[in-house]
């Protein structure tokens, strides 16, 4: 990593959240790493030892600029290449809703990674309720800022989805955290909820 | 850009270095000895106190040691001219940077047109087939005659790119990061066939006379033409072609001729021209089939059971057809296997293969960061 010594501040809190559950120089994998923001504060924060993939040409570059260490290509065909278990954690925070085939991504992140950390905005979130319920229209949220027509996402799901998903595919999470804007939130969360964050294993 | 540029490196001189004198021959992969072997080669920049600032640029099939900056009779600089020099990816104030040309070319390394020392004639045919691990080996001494143990880096584009590799696979430890471009692990039948179309041509000259034309005053000048003709339609793009060309005339009107009505014609018959003014045709012969023994797959990059610390940057381009990506994620894929730390970037690029002379914003970006973590570690 970048030898310049500057005061670190992570802004974003499920990044803080991420940032807190990994332990020393653990090995990460990053999926859909964006700008590798995250990824920069594993490295900095944790001497994590992180790679990340990313489709977005304009954001390896800013990568490379930080540092970490990138691979320009879709998750969608897989982890081709890495062997079973090579990283501690493989992340898909932001990126698990806005792949074609979920339940591959998941099986190969969970191929190469001990365990797998899931963050996603939660659709059952109080305001997008009232928005489609009194409304009529498509939830406009601070996790959901996207018009039907520009956003990203292609799977809606709930905290409550995402844990029967987890209950059905026998998944163990092994921890969860639900996210207002600037703090967490326990207080019904599948209401009040902004995003959560789920640290799953595969017990078999 | 003017020679006084401050962006670059001014003028430059060949130098050579020749070592491998009987009895200490290189021994080549065939089998073979060769020796003695001189290497032509060019610096740019200085080297640091603990020598560790070094980097060695890969010359491309055509390539020489003339990377950068201008001889005294140059019109135009090197050929990485800019990416290397003061503030370019391969920054001149803080890097070493090294060039040289490969053994079995004709730009003043030794190669088939060189004298034989047995027969005091030019070798012709009677040079050795050599590949690309001979090249490394070679480039290895040079290194070492310069004092350096470790190479920050080891760069280039297409053959060069495949040299990149093979200096990791024969000396992973004198290497701390290799930036392969526009390259593959190994050539595959594409590759070989447009190669062995452009020997082809070259051997079916009859002024090619198996290879011993050189007191001749004849040299099979049609045959490398077309061979170089082939090769720069594979260089090049569909995209790139008709943007540069289309179907644009040279004259107002067809000549109802088989003269080049065709701009695209005219272009390809004055590179191939100018190419055999500049290019040894058996060189033409020997490096090409370097290229096609090439294969680094499987555990051949690192044979199993060894570490690699070596980091690595492999860059592709989106409308190469020669190399295509999926060759560049092959390389990557095996790095990943084996726990190599590797970034890579597929440019989105309309010049096809030679977009690694033409690309360089992005691969300035890229490779300047790049080598700086690295050099900082």
């Amino acid at each position: 990593m970048d030898g310049v010594k500057k005061i670190h501040k992570i802004e974003r809190l499920d990044h803080k959240i991420i940032c807190d559950l990994i332990e020393p120089e653990a090995r990460v994998l990053d999926l859909g790493c964006g700008d590798g923001d995250l990824l920069y504060h594993l490295a900095v924060e944790r001497k994590a030892k992180v790679q990340g993939i990313e489709l977005n040409e304009g954001a390896i570059y800013k990568c490379v600029e930080k540092g970490v260490s990138v691979f320009h290509g879709d998750i969608e065909v897989g982890l081709k290449g890495y062997p079973d278990k090579s990283f501690d954690y493989v992340l898909l925070n932001q990126s698990m809703q806005e792949t074609k085939n979920v339940e591959f991504v998941i099986h190969e992140a969970l191929r190469v990674g001990t365990k797998i950390i899931v963050g996603f905005p939660n659709f059952a979130y109080f305001k997008a309720r009232f928005r489609i319920f009194f409304r009529g229209r498509v939830p406009i949220t601070r996790s959901l800022p996207y018009h039907w027509y520009t956003t990203p996402n292609l799977h809606f799901l709930s905290i409550k989805d995402f844990q029967d998903y987890a209950h059905d595919k026998k998944l163990k999470v092994l921890k969860s955290f639900y996210l207002a804007h600037k703090k967490e939130m326990n207080f019904f969360p599948n209401m009040f909820a902004l995003n959560a964050i789920f640290v799953l294993t595969n017990p078999t | 850009m003017s020679r006084t540029d401050q962006n670059n490196v001014g003028i430059v001189e060949p130098r050579f270095f020749t070592f491998a004198e009987a009895p200490d021959e290189l021994t080549l992969e065939s089998g073979e000895k060769l020796g003695p072997l001189t290497l032509a080669y060019e610096t740019y920049g200085e080297l640091n106190g603990d020598k560790t600032n070094a980097i060695l640029i890969l010359q491309a099939f055509s390539g020489d040691a003339h990377a950068a900056g201008y001889h005294e009779d140059d019109d135009k600089p090197g050929w990485w001219d800019n990416m290397i020099g003061p503030g370019k990816a391969f920054d001149t104030t803080k890097y070493f940077v090294i060039c040289s040309n490969v053994i079995g070319g004709c730009k003043g390394s030794t190669g088939p047109a060189s004298i034989n020392p047995k027969t005091h004639k030019p070798y012709a045919l009677d040079f050795p087939i050599i590949t690309v691990s001979d090249m490394v080996n070679a480039q290895k001494h040079l290194i070492e005659h310069l004092g350096i143990e470790k190479l920050l880096c080891v760069t280039g584009g297409s053959m060069g790119g495949m040299q990149a590799l093979q200096w990791v696979a024969n000396f992973p430890e004198m290497v701390r990061c290799s930036i392969p471009i526009a390259c593959t692990l190994k050539h595959s039948p594409q590759q070989i066939a447009f190669d062995e179309v452009g020997r082809q041509a070259v051997m079916s000259d009859p002024d090619w006379q198996e290879g011993h034309y050189y007191d001749s005053g004849r040299q099979p000048e049609r045959g490398l033409s077309v061979a170089r003709m082939i090769g720069h339609i594979t260089y090049m793009s569909d995209q790139s072609m008709e943007a540069k060309f289309s179907r644009k005339l040279k004259t107002d009107n067809y000549s109802f001729s088989f003269k080049a009505d065709f701009e695209v014609e005219g272009y390809l018959r004055s590179r191939g021209d100018n190419f055999v003014k500049r290019f040894d045709a058996n060189s033409y012969l020997y490096i090409t089939k370097a290229m096609d023994y090439f294969d680094l797959s499987e555990d051949k990059l690192f044979p199993k059971g060894t570490t690699v610390s070596t980091r690595f940057l492999v860059i592709a381009f989106k409308s190469d057809w020669l190399y295509p990506s999926y060759q560049s994620k092959e390389i990557v894929q095996q790095l990943r296997m084996r726990h190599v730390d590797v970034t890579y970037c597929e440019i989105k690029s309309t010049y096809g293969h030679d977009a690694f002379l033409l690309e360089i914003d992005e691969q300035t970006q890229l490779i300047k960061h790049f080598l700086h973590a690295t050099y900082q570690q």
